[in-house]
């Protein structure tokens, strides 16, 4: 499937999604609560078959918090990014998407442990690289005084 | 009515006994700590605990500019660290539009391939070690160290290269470069067949790898599990074949798949990757185009505002490097999609069922780099 026949699969599903026809990927944003549908229909239609998630990363986008998912369909080999953004940074949530694939669980450990985005019905949510005395390093206004060095 | 030492052994039997192994033990080559739940000797669950060397790369990145980024990039997978630079430079390179000069293409990929033969070939020698066959360290280690003297050579490096650069390469290769790699193929095409001969036919690393620690192809996808360990299983994940990039659009070789998934046919993918590397090699060595070693570029690098994604292939599997710039010469965020941080994910499904001893050879066949999970 090409790019604009993929638009239109994601705006069929999602009529509101925000949609960029990047340099590489077509980036698709959409509101929290409607990700897992679109993720899960992306997933499950034969014509798009998303079934290999390649990359999962949490960003900090100033005013909230957001996660990007790369995927890709290993029959069609074609690709597009998900994106979505919490509404505010101090109780940020999301819903896992763990159950549609599985490489998510440990990617989204490491979003919660780094970004501290919780994700509603992860199998498993605990810290993963650093322990509970931490806070969120991968936040912008995160201050270690100890380690970080102010120019 | 039982005994009360018999009924206690029963008990015993039964309960759940955790063990850790790691975060010090030999076979997890690092510091990666595995808390092994038992029933006996067959492994119940498996949770890996890292973060032991984690280093904190990618909030590191977000105050170094793109060329000091490469020299973080060695640390992560320090046996793939031509690879891990060249994400970085392709990136930015994309980003910026600029054409790399084909002599650059050309090294950069016979570069990969001396690096993945190298990984292999210590792969191999610790394979053998954790299985108890200690001779294929010496083996392994004397052939891999035909290259790091290439590498020395022509880098200035023998392990965490640093070779390349935005735009190009840092300096030009040796003028023995081409006649030592042509040297070494001749030498590791004898020796290789001795690999064979020492461990893939023995009957003993047979029984212990066959059957064992079995990944589905529908597991490799959806955990995405990248690499020989993927494509043991039928997954077709190499980025040098479905993503071309520098000169592998230009060569010939084939995508080693299997679809038994086992731990013995893991190792064969390795072995047979080995041989696709000295091919594609051996078509490039001749051909290296005469012209510049690096494209014209700014000495300061500024990525132009918007979201650029990389993928490579390294020895492990696929490297992702994600970025998102707002135009400065740091990015804002950086984030490494590294492959051995996803193929960990899958070593509760594989172990589980089987023997703690099996745990070391399944551990050993999906060849983790431990600063490469952690970052």
């Amino acid at each position: 499937m090409n790019n604009e026949k993929l638009q239109a699969k994601v705006l069929s599903i999602v009529p509101n999604a925000e949609v960029i026809n990047g340099k590489q990927y077509l980036e698709v944003t959409v509101i929290p609560d409607k990700l897992h549908e679109l993720a899960k229909q992306l997933k499950e239609d034969s014509e798009t078959q998303f079934d290999y998630l390649f990359c999962q990363s949490g960003v900090d986008y100033g005013d909230s918090l957001g996660v990007v998912y790369h995927i890709e369909s290993v029959k069609h080999r074609h690709s597009i990014v998900l994106k979505t953004k919490t509404p505010n940074r101090e109780t940020p949530q999301l819903d896992s998407v763990c159950d549609i694939w599985n490489a998510a669980e440990y990617h989204e450990r490491e979003v919660f442990d780094l970004l501290g985005i919780k994700f509603i019905n992860h199998p498993d949510l605990r810290r993963f690289f650093l322990d509970e005395s931490w806070g969120y390093p991968l936040r912008k206004d995160f201050v270690d005084e100890v380690n970080i060095i102010e120019k | 009515m039982i005994p009360e030492e018999i009924s206690s052994v029963v008990e015993l039997e039964q309960q759940e006994y955790i063990i850790n192994v790691g975060p010090q033990h030999p076979s997890t080559h690092g510091v990666l700590r595995l808390v092994v739940s038992l029933q006996g000797e067959i492994v119940k669950n498996l949770q890996p605990h890292i973060g032991y060397i984690h280093r904190g790369i990618e909030k590191m990145c977000e105050s170094l500019t793109y060329q000091q980024i490469i020299h973080l990039t060695d640390r992560m997978d320090y046996l793939s660290a031509h690879m891990n630079n060249e994400a970085v430079c392709l990136l930015v390179e994309n980003a910026l539009d600029i054409e790399v000069p084909e002599r650059v293409k050309y090294i950069r990929t016979i570069l990969d391939e001396l690096n993945r033969l190298a990984s292999h070939q210590l792969w191999w020698c610790s394979f053998g070690m954790d299985l108890g066959a200690l001779t294929c360290f010496f083996y392994g280690l004397r052939d891999r160290e035909k290259i790091l003297d290439i590498f020395e050579e022509t880098c200035g490096a023998r392990l965490l290269l640093s070779y390349n650069t935005p735009g190009g390469l840092m300096w030009d290769i040796h003028p023995n470069f081409q006649k030592r790699i042509k040297d070494f193929i001749k030498y590791f095409r004898k020796k290789l067949p001795e690999y064979d001969d020492l461990l893939t036919g023995n009957v003993i690393m047979q029984a212990r790898t066959k059957g064992i620690g079995i990944l589905s192809l529908e597991d490799a996808i959806n955990y995405g599990i990248t690499g020989p360990t993927g494509r043991a299983s039928g997954f077709a994940c190499d980025v040098r074949k479905h993503y071309p990039y520098s000169a592998y659009n230009k060569v010939d070789f084939k995508e080693i798949l299997y679809t038994e998934g086992d731990t013995f046919h893991r190792y064969k993918a390795r072995i047979d990757e080995m041989w696709e590397s000295m091919k594609i090699l051996e078509q490039l060595v001749d051909n290296i185009p005469e012209g510049d070693f690096t494209a014209k570029m700014k000495p300061v690098v500024k990525l132009p505002e918007g979201e650029y994604f990389q993928r490579v292939e390294t020895a492990r599997g696929e490297l992702g490097v994600y970025v998102i710039s707002k135009g400065d010469k740091y990015p804002y965020r950086i984030k490494f999609r590294s492959p051995n941080f996803c193929n960990l994910a899958i070593m509760n499904n594989l172990a589980s069922g089987f023997k703690i001893a099996d745990l070391i050879a399944i551990s050993a066949s999906m060849d983790l780099i431990i600063p490469d999970i952690d970052r």
